[in-house]
């Protein structure tokens, strides 16, 4: 299958790929790894006009820790962030995520920063960046912006990114000694979308309380969600069998999937709530807090 | 609009449009080692490697944005007319039945062995998840694997010596 014509851009500074974002508006795509985009535009989902290449601008490929953030540039592939040791022994949520992004070869040239701004309803990175209170950073002409997740991921396949802006980097907050994650995902096959998927993030206060709670859940509603409820449930308590269960049952009130080959709508909302329940439970127990 | 490609060491010239699929490309250059099986970025026998240690799936890949980097097929795995240890290794263990996804395996298997040289079972399985064997051959293809690793592993002359 090939894709439909296209004038491609090759920037060579972020300047000039903003100019050519803002002289062509919404007609124009980033092209960063491209590992969702090209597969659209082959079976005719996506055809933009013009496709600006980001993959020769200088400076977008650091990964590193700074001000209490690790900060993901926009060049950054999944592969970086999944063989990252300092990323395997702090960020337990975004280590278990870089792990099962696709297949291991399609994780060599996507990026994080791309999933988040395809934002496609299956997406995984959505479901972490909202469990761990992720930030965006858009550049646009006349300088950038930080956003949360929540006001980033807007709708199906779309940010608040505007015209003649692009997303340079996402920034996740460093996890503490009292902070852990997970990320349970159920796949028909490697490479498949999610059937449902649960990102859970939980910091304990020194009593053993719970003082912050994320839960982010993606492939069973228009987009990727965050499942405030639960997370409320969750906050100030003491973590037990009962209130994991209780938290994990508020999916059920949001959760809207699509029946598809997959699976029925009720299996996939009952799958996304037994995924929270694993997943609050095995980011609890990497903090040697065990509850079942 | 014209590319250069430098595909197993040596530079083409290539006519493309910019929409051409890197696995175009390379078979349009007369490289039909690397296949073409499901285009849609799922089977993974296109898989190519780019830069001597990253893996790419050449049919999500556009051919203009290969330009500056190092592509290296099957056809650049055997030296001075020797099979490269991989390829003897699939060859030894019978690592194929109808080898549609053989050149795929083996750049997605170098590329595992340059970040793990000495994976266990279960991470070469993981490793070439996203490359698919419709035979359904994977028990060889991992011993082929792990065979490879061994050869790989031995001081350089040892092999000859056997």
């Amino acid at each position: 299958m090939i894709p439909a014509a296209f004038e491609y851009k090759r920037p060579m500074s972020l300047e000039e790929a903003i100019s050519h974002l803002a002289e062509h508006g919404y007609d124009a795509r980033v092209l960063a790894g491209g590992q969702s985009l090209i597969p659209a535009m082959r079976y005719r989902l996506a055809q933009p006009s013009v496709l600006v290449d980001i993959n020769k601008l200088p400076n977008l490929g650091y990964l590193h820790e700074e001000n209490g953030m690790l900060r993901i540039g926009a060049l950054v592939r999944d592969t970086d962030v999944e063989f990252n040791k300092n990323i395997q022994s702090k960020y337990h949520l975004i280590s278990d995520v870089s792990m099962v992004v696709a297949d291991p070869i399609v994780r060599f040239r996507g990026t994080v920063v791309g999933s988040l701004c395809h934002n496609d309803p299956s997406g995984d990175w959505a479901a972490a960046a909202i469990a761990a209170r992720a930030q965006m950073v858009i550049q646009g002409k006349n300088g950038s912006r930080v956003e949360s997740i929540d006001q980033f991921l807007v709708d199906s396949f779309a940010t608040s990114i505007g015209e003649g802006e692009m997303a340079v980097e996402a920034r996740f907050p460093t996890p503490n000694s009292l902070t852990s994650g997970a990320y349970e995902k159920i796949e028909r096959k490697v490479g498949d979308y999610a059937t449902a998927a649960a990102a859970v993030q939980i910091e304990l206060n020194p009593d053993g309380t719970i003082k912050e709670a994320g839960i982010g859940i993606t492939a069973v509603a228009h987009m990727a969600l965050r499942v405030v409820e639960g997370e409320n449930l969750l906050r100030g308590q003491k973590p037990t069998l009962e209130l994991i269960r209780a938290a994990a049952e508020e999916v059920r009130k949001i959760a809207d999937p699509n029946p598809d080959a997959r699976g029925s709508a009720e299996y996939k909302k009952d799958m996304a709530r037994v995924l929270v329940g694993r997943g609050l439970i095995k980011a609890l127990r990497r903090l040697n807090v065990v509850v079942a | 609009m014209e590319i250069t490609l430098k595909i197993n060491g040596v530079e083409k010239k290539l006519n493309v449009e910019p929409r051409t699929l890197l696995a175009h490309a390379i078979r349009d250059a007369g490289l039909t080692g690397t296949h073409i099986g499901c285009d849609s970025s799922s089977c993974g026998v296109c898989t190519v490697v780019l830069d001597g240690k990253t893996a790419v799936k050449s049919c999500t890949m556009f051919a203009v944005m290969a330009e500056g980097h190092e592509i290296t097929t099957i056809e650049g795995m055997a030296q001075g007319g020797k099979l490269h240890p991989l390829q003897q290794a699939f060859y030894d263990q019978h690592g194929l039945q109808c080898g549609y996804c053989t050149p795929g395996m083996i750049m997605a298997a170098h590329v595992l062995l340059q970040h793990n040289p000495n994976p266990t079972e279960e991470e070469i399985r993981f490793g070439l998840s996203g490359n698919l064997c419709r035979c359904t051959g994977y028990q060889n293809i991992v011993k082929a694997v792990q065979q490879a690793a061994q050869m790989l592993q031995q001081p350089a002359g040892a092999a000859a010596d056997d």
